[in-house]
């Protein structure tokens, strides 16, 4: 054992050389030439910055709301609920998001609550919902912003993102990008919605 | 939501892994056959000079305990490097956050975890590593990987031909295993990670004020590098506590089908390179077929069953059209994440796309099964090791059946490997039960640091072994397991998991290739029929269900009877 230790250790540094420090430069410098210089996927509106995959927390009545976090969309830290759906308390808290949604929109029967809507993600900052989660608080947004449900809807249409090659995963939107652009139809429209 | 992209989704995912398999089987069988190879020009000098400036004796032809010693040795070197670096990051550069040093309990953990390919995590890795660790992390998660793939070649070695052969140069087959396998898949899949949207940057943490005037912060991190190694190489560990759930992690249903593929390929891979290396492509066949029948039978009633959603759920009145939501994305969807929670558990991968926590009670067992099974497919090169012992005594049992001296590839396996064999395959789970006997007796160091009650929590304790002894590293993650007891107790369990398994079936290898050959006769029992196949699955099942049935009575089925409609 003891003639192998020293060659152990030597063959340990030149091999990080190779792994630790060449492959994630060779990485770094592909980053350099790709679309966000391997900042991730960033949007800009409004003078501000934002993540795309980066989901964001939606409190006010007239944006579309997120997914529940455990972590509230703050992505300094990651990470879901972990409960199971045996646990007495988790589905109390369910029951709770659900009283609270449909107070808060009152034309929505509680048969056409997608689950995802009140069930948190695994990461905490999932961007993502399905377009029947969206759909149901349109009536809410378009009285909140005094816009016309159809032109909402319009919106939806634009922001929906279809499977991949039309053929695998599911169908979804991401919520910032339609706030974002319910913002922008609303600054067109010459509505101004008082956050 | 339409359900059948979902579902057409899995089996591009499933086809396409099959696809890349063969041929890098063969590929990998390639790389390790002697004499020169198409790719030396390219390899050999970068190789030749790691070798030579490194001392290391790499011309010479070693026997299975030479190689086995050489082993060891340099995951000692690993394990105090790791755990050094760990306990010090705080002092040391490349901390852009300000994170602090480790406890040396969670740094002997994380180290032992990331040396043998586990990747259990009892950290999260936006607050818990600095950007020097992660890269001494990703380190570790190449060169774990080698090592389970050059212990599958020295298996290989062993029965090649007539058997008698010295089994090559351990320096030699794990440097071929980074420089030619696993770096190149790497970068792949890299850049098409970094296009998707995963970050690659050593900038610190990124502030912003987000829609409705709040300021958060988002961690960022040399990410792409770091998440094509975590699956290609089978390790598991997130650059975020989140892991692949992460939508910089794992930003699109793309990036989910190259990881999926990506930790599944080599896996594979190596049951073909097996037939391709010692000319027996038939018993490749009959493995694989095992294999994927186990994996089926764990994978398709998961994804079923999380498409299905809740029953507590449904009694709330929701609409459960999209599946079981709860630990879940949108972007990936329930039926992909039930897929996938099968895939990484019977691969060591144990990276997750989804809260396993917050599964189905019966997902949950599926998962737990893959993991204490660990052998269909399993983790790069472990994976058919483990198989080959349940090979072994598939082999030993048929014999005594049907009245024949048991054989295997022309080698007569007797009491001394057959010892060895059960010592490796009552190994699991003795770790597994005990581990759990213990912990679940005290509620102090147990159901105190349990996220639910009752049936679940002891899941989740149960997971955790289990998840440890097969060196998965995925977790019940409700569990608060970043304590001395969890530390210390799996980190244990992680060293003799991982290195017995090992020494093991390169031993029996090693013992069989020694003895005489008897060329095969009308006596013989043939190990490439499907007859075989059936006996090593039986095997398989028997170990399985009898070590593990009653402790799962007593935490995901009791729990499915207590939700069940």
């Amino acid at each position: 054992m003891r003639a192998h230790i020293i060659p152990a250790i030597k063959l340990s540094l030149y091999s990080f050389l190779l792994l630790g420090v060449i492959y994630p430069f060779i990485i770094l410098a592909i980053a350099q030439i790709s679309p966000n210089q391997g900042k991730g996927l960033l949007i800009e509106s409004g003078g501000r910055t934002y993540y795309k995959n980066i989901g964001q927390n939606f409190t006010l009545d007239g944006y579309f709301w997120s997914r529940p976090s455990a972590v509230d969309y703050n992505a300094a830290g990651s990470g879901g609920s972990n409960l199971s759906s045996s646990n007495p308390e988790y589905i109390a808290g369910v029951k709770a998001r659900i009283d609270n949604f449909l107070t808060k929109n009152p034309d929505v029967e509680l048969g056409e609550v997608p689950s995802e809507l009140v069930t948190a993600s695994g990461s905490g900052l999932d961007p993502h919902l399905s377009v029947s989660s969206l759909v149901i608080q349109v009536p809410r947004i378009s009285k909140v912003r005094g816009l016309a449900e159809k032109d909402i809807f319009e919106l939806i249409d634009k922001t929906t993102e279809k499977p991949l090659w039309g053929l695998f995963g599911p169908e979804k939107i991401n919520v910032l990008e339609l706030n974002i652009r319910l913002d922008q139809f609303s600054k067109e429209k010459g509505v101004r919605y008082a956050k | 939501m339409d359900m059948n992209s979902e579902v057409w989704g899995i089996f591009a995912m499933f086809f396409i892994t099959i696809l890349i398999a063969i041929p890098l089987g063969k590929y990998i069988s390639n790389i390790f056959s002697e004499g020169p190879n198409y790719l030396d020009k390219l390899f050999a000098p970068l190789e030749g000079l790691i070798l030579r400036i490194s001392g290391v004796n790499y011309q010479k032809e070693m026997t299975w305990k030479e190689n086995l010693v050489a082993l060891l040795t340099i995951n000692l070197v690993w394990f105090i490097i790791g755990m050094l670096i760990l306990m010090f990051q705080g002092y040391l550069p490349l901390n852009p956050d300000g994170n602090p040093n480790m406890t040396p309990d969670l740094a002997f953990n994380t180290a032992i975890s990331f040396v043998v390919n586990c990747n259990l995590q009892h950290y999260s890795g936006e607050s818990g590593v600095s950007y020097l660790s992660q890269t001494g992390l990703m380190f570790l998660q190449f060169v774990s990987s080698g090592i389970g793939i050059t212990a599958a070649i020295l298996l290989f070695k062993a029965f090649k031909g007539k058997g008698g052969q010295k089994l090559g140069n351990f320096y030699t087959i794990f440097l071929k295993s980074c420089t030619r396998i696993l770096m190149p898949i790497s970068l792949l899949v890299a850049i098409i990670l970094l296009c998707e949207g995963t970050p690659m940057t050593y900038s610190g943490k990124d502030k912003m004020i987000n829609l409705e005037g709040d300021s958060i912060e988002v961690s960022r991190g040399p990410v792409a590098a770091f998440v094509a190694i975590k699956h290609v190489g089978t390790n598991g560990g997130g650059f975020f506590g989140a892991n692949s759930t992460h939508p910089l992690e794992n930003p699109s249903y793309l990036t989910n089908m190259v990881e999926m593929v990506a930790q599944f390929i080599i896996p594979v891979a190596m049951v073909f390179a097996f037939g391709f290396f010692i000319k027996k492509k038939k018993l490749s066949w009959m493995i694989f077929s095992v294999m994927t029948i186990g994996f089926l039978c764990l994978a398709i009633p998961n994804t079923i069953m999380e498409s299905q959603g809740s029953p507590t759920i449904e009694r709330l009145g929701l609409n459960q059209s999209g599946g079981a939501m709860e630990g879940k994305e949108v972007r990936i969807g329930a039926a992909a994440s039930g897929f996938w929670s099968i895939v990484t558990t019977v691969i060591s991968t144990g990276s997750i796309n989804s809260m396993h926590d917050s599964s189905m009670p019966l997902s949950g067992m599926n998962q737990m099964l893959a993991m204490m099974i660990n052998g269909f497919y399993g983790g790069n090169g472990v994976g058919l090791l483990n198989f080959f012992v349940y090979i072994i005594l598939a082999v030993f049992i048929s014999g005594l059946m049907v009245g024949r001296t048991p054989e295997f590839l022309g080698k007569k396996v007797e009491g001394r490997e057959m010892k060895i064999a059960m010592l490796v395959a009552l190994l699991h789970p003795f770790l597994i039960l005990i581990g759990t006997a213990i912990t679940v007796s005290f509620p102090s160091i147990g159901s105190d640091t349990t996220n639910d009650p009752g049936f679940h929590g002891f899941s989740e304790m149960l997971y955790e072994f289990t998840s440890a002894s097969a060196n998965n590293g995925s977790g019940f993650e409700g569990l608060g397991d970043n304590t001395l007891w969890w530390n210390i107790s799996t980190g244990i369990v992680l060293l003799f998991s991982r290195f017995i398994p090992i020494i093991g079936p390169i031993a029996i290898a090693g013992l069989l290739s020694e003895k005489r050959f008897i060329p095969e006769g009308s006596g013989t029992l043939k190990t490439d029929t499907v007859s075989f196949g059936f006996m090593v699955f039986a095997v398989i099942i028997i170990i399985a269900a009898l070590a593990f049935f009653p402790t799962l009575t007593l935490g995901p089925v009791a729990e499915y009877f207590s939700i069940k409609k």
